[in-house]
């Protein structure tokens, strides 16, 4: 599927500016998402069915899942992200584009980033925003549902992020989705921890703050670094 | 002559052979004085009973299984920033050895655990991060087996533990406070024990040996990934190698 790259240049800043790179990149991701809704609303589909599974393994007693509510919450978050990210780069992988990226104008950093906003649009938000629908199943007070949505929209940015570093170094290698899970879920642990612990904070009303605070430090670190980092492995992949 | 010339395999293989054999004999030598002391010498402890013993070997393991992830990384920054090949070949010959250490220490620790603590395994801050660094090893070495392009899986490579490395503090810590979180710390591992000569002796000696065992046995790896990366480029020292070498046909 060919698509053409048509963001307007208001003649402010050159053709060639990094910023425009970003912009270019993002607009072309999420354009194609759009034009293939079916993934993200399988991927949301995945969240809730997960989610709905626990219920059913570990009985419907209310005070125990009201307890175990933000883990699975986040888990089934992390299991729903972790399946979409070979969208991140295999598509352009496989025909050729993303190296025509790599070659073009802009520094690659710079698409990449592009294109894990773009993934957090498509994969990661929408998560969040459903987020509260879950909680509420599992017997959640508003104000845990509002730190349960904060924790998510604070941490999926970042499962993205490192995402991306395992789906560009994973990429053509045989067995690559069991691989990618292996590489990236480890690394995914300290996101799992403090989301999962900002709600748990919130229901024996404790202050939260910290554990939201640590995942919005990861955030910041992880998009000053995971640029240059993905960017990396998306050449050694090329190479 | 200067050190440099060694960052190239052809060079790097004939030194390697020559270090095997002292680090190997060391090795046996302070693994004998230790299993000597550790489990004949050293006195019974009067809180812990016999079990104690477990930890000569469960502390070097769990030293050894971290420091190898440390030296990976820094291989690592190697092999991506000056482009040695060498330096990847030695991340390959390690990760090995840092995975069986980083399972022994889980191993021994839960044989250590279930007398002391009364259960095989405890969610504690320490046994919960290893397990993670076991996790990051397997995960090495899945990516560097899966990639058949060789230059690719060198630098793949390094940089997934470059990217594990710099996550390792993170871990950490946020494994040490989601154990404060979850549960009063039943038993601390943290607390620094004051040990009696008699039984820090062993602990060392033992220590020493796995430490040159290690080396040893990677430095051994590392010349069979040299001879098989160099054979599979036609190196002509490698042919000359195999044509010298008796009972090693060259295929």
């Amino acid at each position: 599927m060919k698509i053409a790259i048509d963001v307007q240049n208001s003649g402010e800043t050159p053709d060639n500016a990094p910023e425009r790179g970003f912009l270019v990149a993002l607009a072309r991701d999420v354009k194609l998402a759009a034009r293939s809704k079916g993934e993200v609303i399988q991927a949301l589909a995945f969240f809730i069915v997960v989610a709905s599974l626990f219920p059913l393994a570990i009985g419907p007693e209310s005070a125990l899942l009201k307890r175990i509510a933000p883990g699975v919450v986040w888990v089934a978050a992390l299991l729903s992200v972790l399946l979409t990210l070979p969208r991140l780069f295999a598509n352009d992988y496989a025909d050729g584009t993303l190296e025509q990226l790599a070659l073009s104008v802009y520094p690659l950093p710079v698409i990449v980033l592009g294109k894990i906003v773009a993934h957090w649009l498509m994969a990661g938000l929408p998560l969040a925003l459903l987020s509260p629908l879950l909680g509420l199943q599992f017997g959640l007070e508003s104000r845990e549902l509002v730190v349960l949505f904060a924790s998510l929209m604070l941490g999926t940015p970042v499962l993205s992020m490192i995402g991306a570093i395992g789906a560009a170094l994973t990429l053509g290698v045989r067995g690559g989705s069991i691989l990618l899970a292996l590489l990236v879920l480890p690394l995914y642990i300290p996101v799992l921890i403090f989301g999962a612990g900002a709600v748990e904070q919130a229901m024996v009303a404790l202050d939260f703050s910290a554990n939201l605070s640590l995942l919005g430090a990861i955030l910041l670190l992880g998009g000053l670094v995971v640029p240059f980092a993905a960017a990396a492995a998306v050449k050694i992949s090329l190479d | 002559m200067s050190l440099y010339k060694y960052a190239s395999p052809a060079a790097f293989y004939p030194l390697a052979g020559k270090l095997i054999p002292w680090f190997a004999g060391l090795a046996t030598i302070f693994g004998i004085i230790g299993v000597y002391l550790g489990p004949f010498a050293a006195p019974t402890d009067y809180q812990q009973g016999e079990v104690y013993r477990i930890l000569f070997i469960h502390v070097p393991a769990a030293s050894i299984g971290m420091f190898i992830y440390v030296v990976m990384a820094i291989y690592g920054v190697l092999a991506l920033t000056f482009n040695t090949r060498l330096s990847a070949m030695m991340m390959e010959a390690l990760a090995p050895t840092g995975a069986i250490f980083t399972g022994l220490a889980l191993w021994t620790g839960s044989m250590w655990g279930k007398p002391t603590w009364g259960t095989y395994w405890v969610w504690d801050a320490r046994v919960t991060s290893t397990l993670i660094l076991l996790f990051l090893y397997i995960g090495y070495m899945a990516l560097v087996n899966a990639i058949e392009d060789k230059k690719r899986a060198d630098k793949a490579g390094a940089l997934l533990v470059i990217v594990g490395s710099v996550n390792i503090p993170i871990i950490h810590y946020s494994v040490t406070w989601w154990n404060t979180l979850h549960q009063g710390a039943s038993v601390t591992v943290t607390a620094a024990p004051k040990m009696a000569s008699v039984m820090l002796t062993p602990m060392l000696s033992i220590g020493i040996a796995c430490w040159l065992y290690a080396i040893a046995i990677s430095l051994v790896r590392v010349r069979a990934i040299i001879l098989e990366r160099e054979h599979g480029r036609n190196a002509a020292w490698v042919t000359a190698e195999f044509a010298t070498t008796k009972g090693v046909a060259a295929s």
